[in-house]
């Protein structure tokens, strides 16, 4: 079937989709009158018997916390997948570098003004991404918002820097093992539960006062964990996608940036 | 004629969820290269988002953090938040998997395009 | 605050389709970036702003450095076919 048949075919079936979808779509109650129970209930709950005042983050990690250990496995599966499928293979073709076609004109360097701007957004990155992590059950954030900050500071060293800053930095052992500690101990976190008597995830820890960032219990916890997980996730990812994509040429005296 | 506006309104977000569903879906049909096949996957999922959003929103009522208003405020339903904030950090993995993929199939069968990718090589 | 809201939709639907029409994928990554920006700042009006949150994060950061690696990578190893 060539392309125009398939198009036209498409058409078809696309207009018929879009039909009965906005049919279906109509039975709902209209867009801001909110009916159901559950959102109202929860709203209402959540600083009395969590002491957690993001409602959103309690929702993730306490009310329906075993729905959140499956998305996060989702994700360890798929960097393990993009890794495995990104790795340097035995019979990959060693393939000719790129041929150099404009030999004599020099790559500029990157501005310092760039450089330094790089290396004065590293620390309150890495700050405001502990910050996001940490107070989750107070403000907007969580492990997962606070994970993926984390994980662009080695980005915005790779940007402002070059690949040989970039790699200097990240170490894709270490990557490694905080991206299984945080999926795993997630999981060991449910488990502490059943070593209580109680069931898998149920919270373990003293609630303490509302407003406090050592505060909720366990969200808390599997918060830090989840962010651990996200960025040692992310990084192996960047690594694993720049270690194919980049190819690396040293000069006699000095190692120039990837072409 | 306001009725009819009223209509349109009550039903706004889910109509550009809609559309954007079968707009991406056209996209991955007609598409020429498996890169920008797998950015229209992604302007199907922002379809899902704007469902949810759609779904759990109430008129006149303000975000489900509890820090600086009292507890009796109307809020919106966290339980939708909960559900998107997930979802798109494994669309994030799940698109590099893709990507991954896209780049093997282009060493496997030399062509970026899926219509030439057919033909299975035993 | 319903005018707002009316128009950032229709604004969404229709960077939306302009995303699906552009068929050079790396003028499309520029239009997704853009998309991806518009997609959080809806979330904002919408009262949602841990969504909003990692919208950003990984529509700005995450997604478009991943579709750019890989068309680095495509397009050195088609160079270097020829």
């Amino acid at each position: 079937m060539n392309h125009r048949a398939r198009t036209a075919l498409f058409l078809v079936g696309g207009l018929g989709l879009l039909c009965f979808y906005v049919w279906g779509l109509h039975g709902l109650p209209g867009f801001g009158h909110y009916p159901g129970p559950y959102g109202d209930l929860i709203n209402s709950l959540t600083v009395f018997e969590r002491h957690a005042t993001d409602a959103v983050t309690a929702v993730n990690f306490d009310y329906r916390g075993f729905d959140t250990l499956g998305e996060e496995f989702i994700l360890f599966a798929s960097v393990m997948g993009a890794n495995l499928l990104l790795r340097k293979q035995k019979d990959d073709r060693e393939e000719d570098p790129p041929l150099d076609q404009a030999e004599d004109r020099v790559v500029p360097p990157t501005s310092d003004a760039v450089r330094v701007t790089g290396l004065a957004l590293v620390l309150p990155i890495v700050v405001f991404g502990l910050y996001t992590i940490s107070h989750g059950q107070l403000t907007p954030g969580g492990g997962f918002q606070g994970g993926v900050i984390l994980a662009s500071m080695p980005l915005i060293i790779y940007l402002c820097g070059d690949y040989k800053s970039f790699d200097h930095v990240t170490s894709h052992v270490l990557s490694e093992i905080t991206e299984a500690l945080g999926a795993g101990g997630y999981a060991i976190a449910g488990l502490i539960s059943i070593m209580f008597g109680l069931n898998y995830l149920t919270n373990f820890i003293p609630l303490g006062q509302t407003g406090d960032v050592l505060s909720s219990g366990t969200i808390l916890l599997i918060s830090v964990l989840t962010g651990l997980e996200v960025a040692g996730g992310l990084v192996v990812l960047m690594i694993s996608f720049f270690r194919q994509s980049l190819v690396y040429r040293k000069t006699d005296e000095e190692s120039r940036g990837p072409r | 004629m306001s009725q009819a506006a009223g209509e349109f309104l009550r039903m706004l977000p889910f109509l550009v969820a809609a559309w954007l569903f079968v707009v991406g879906l056209y996209g991955i049909v007609t598409s020429r290269h498996l890169v920008h096949l797998i950015m229209c996957l992604v302007v199907v999922q922002t379809s899902t988002y704007l469902l949810l959003l759609g779904v759990g929103y109430k008129i006149g009522a303000a975000a489900p953090i509890f820090a600086d208003i009292p507890v009796g405020t109307p809020a919106v339903d966290p339980v939708t938040h909960a559900l998107m904030l997930t979802d798109i950090v494994v669309e994030a993995t799940v698109m590099a998997l893709l990507l991954a993929l896209a780049i093997q199939a282009e060493e496997r069968a030399g062509s970026v395009d899926p219509e030439q990718l057919r033909i299975m090589r035993g | 605050m319903i005018v707002l809201q009316a128009g950032i939709l229709l604004f969404v639907g229709v960077v939306g389709t302009a995303v699906v029409f552009t068929r050079n994928p790396l003028n499309q990554v520029i239009g997704l970036t853009f998309y991806g920006l518009l997609m959080a700042l809806m979330f904002f009006i919408f009262q949602a702003p841990d969504v909003a949150f990692s919208q950003i994060v990984i529509g700005a950061v995450v997604l478009p450095l991943m579709v750019l690696l890989t068309l680095a990578k495509l397009k050195v190893k088609e160079q270097s076919r020829k």
